[in-house]
């Protein structure tokens, strides 16, 4: 078999796209910044019957910052946009860090955010993040739209609470709680360019009594990136000392469960779940700290 | 069917019919005859296929050409804007020694020119980080950070 030969489709509006897409059916595939998808047709991984551009949407190609609700990084925009955005930058540093840090520089000029969800990649470099900072997703289908914690997005590797017809339109970050930090944490055994063999999010939520909320995502450790309860449980409620971070950084190795591939074996990943969720913890708190003086 | 579009390829706009499902790497080597725009992986990982599209770097392999539609695209036979004088990046490429196989040097040299124009005056940290999605398998990856760095001088005399 050789590369897919597809009908190519580039409508103007979320409507026509998701028409497109029904009415194609099952060998139609969404196209935004193609970094995945040309890898997989160029591959021979995929054959798509049709491909469905979302470039020449106006509308999705957008970044919009809202002081009294959040943050909205519209499907279109890219890596490359979040990562210098100035907004981003000043109140989700670590959301334009992962962006900064996924792949290489023409990828991240190409392919976007929402792209990266999409593909589902247990690895996700910007799902542990977003899923730490309580992100949602909007999506839209022939019923209209629909809005889902990005937690409950992930259905496997490459498999996704998508719908056919449905596209990701955009994902929503809440503005992060007042006494809070969040950081980013990864390792690949290629320096940082290569796809992470571990990355982990957390938020850390201080008050005067301690901490009043922990959320800390794993990734490329499950075949989804899931939340560390457990170990968000070890914090929840109590003053965040040195040895208690530890608890909670052990608790999060337990509660992984990597399996062993070209990146890293499976115990090397839950050694690294432990240091890299001690690290995210201690880099969330020094800012949390800050914040509530 | 093949789709009718006009690419901007280095001031000139081409029009031609393409099939949906060539990459602006194929029509700009098959179709263009611009051969200096290599192929190495297909997946984004080496950098030899790198062009300009929009004042961006991007990997040619993975973009549709139907995408570039209309789009100013800047391969390295544009770099030397006369078409007579090298460009300040392929004079140090030359003078530093940088290039030993060549085959990923026009990648190299657009990816140089993102760089700069965005960072006149890179550290060796940037020039690395700027070049992360380039490989050289000859390995000559000092003399291509000298050479860049000697570039970014030149540039802003």
């Amino acid at each position: 078999m050789s590369r897919a030969k597809f009908e190519y489709y580039a409508p103007g509006t979320v409507e026509e796209a998701s028409r497109l897409l029904l009415d194609a059916g099952k060998g139609a595939f969404l196209l935004a910044g193609g970094t995945d998808l040309l890898v997989k047709i160029n591959h021979e991984m995929i054959h798509p019957k049709a491909v469905v551009s979302l470039n020449a949407i106006k509308e999705l190609d957008f970044i919009k910052f809202e002081r009294n609700k959040g943050l909205t990084i519209g499907a279109g925009a890219r890596l490359a946009d979040v990562e210098i955005h100035p907004d981003i930058r000043r109140r989700y540093p670590a959301v334009a860090y992962a962006a900064s840090v996924t792949a290489n520089t023409q990828i991240r000029n190409m392919g976007t955010v929402s792209g990266n969800l999409c593909n589902a990649a247990p690895s996700a470099e910007n799902a542990p993040t977003l899923i730490a900072m309580n992100a949602e997703v909007a999506l839209y289908g022939k019923d209209g739209e629909r809005r889902l914690p990005l937690e409950e997005f992930f259905k496997g590797p490459g498999l996704t609470a998508l719908e056919p017809g449905e596209i990701l339109t955009s994902v929503f970050v809440p503005l992060p709680p007042a006494g809070s930090g969040v950081s980013y944490q990864h390792i690949s055994a290629r320096g940082k360019v290569d796809i992470s063999a571990v990355c982990v999010g957390a938020m850390v939520s201080l008050d005067k009594s301690g901490c009043e909320d922990v959320r800390i995502a794993l990734g490329a450790v499950a075949p989804v990136p899931m939340r560390a309860l457990k170990a968000e449980r070890v914090l929840k409620g109590k003053k965040p000392a040195e040895d208690l971070v530890e608890k909670a950084a052990e608790q999060a190795m337990k509660e992984a469960r990597p399996i062993s591939d070209m990146r890293a074996s499976a115990a090397y990943r839950k050694t690294m779940v432990r240091v890299l969720t001690r690290r995210a913890l201690t880099e969330a708190l020094k800012p949390a700290r800050k914040k509530i003086g | 069917m093949k789709v009718e579009i006009t690419l901007n390829v280095n001031g000139d706009p081409h029009t031609l019919a393409v099939e949906p499902w060539k990459t602006l790497n194929e029509v700009l080597r098959e179709d263009l005859f611009l051969t200096g725009t290599k192929l190495g992986c297909g997946s984004g990982d080496c950098g030899a296929c790198t062009v300009m599209v929009d004042g961006k770097s991007v990997s040619s392999c993975l973009t549709l050409a139907v995408e570039a539609e209309g789009k100013e695209i800047l391969t390295v036979e544009g770099l030397a804007e006369s078409g007579e004088k090298l460009h300040p990046i392929q004079e140090s490429f030359i003078e530093k020694g940088a290039i030993q196989c060549g085959y990923c040097t026009a990648g190299m040299e657009m990816s140089a020119l993102f760089l700069l124009e965005n960072n006149a005056a890179p550290k060796e940290a940037d020039i690395r980080r700027g070049l992360s999605g380039n490989l050289c398998r000859c390995t000559g990856y000092n003399k291509i950070v000298e050479a860049i760095s000697s570039a970014a001088e030149s540039m802003n005399k």
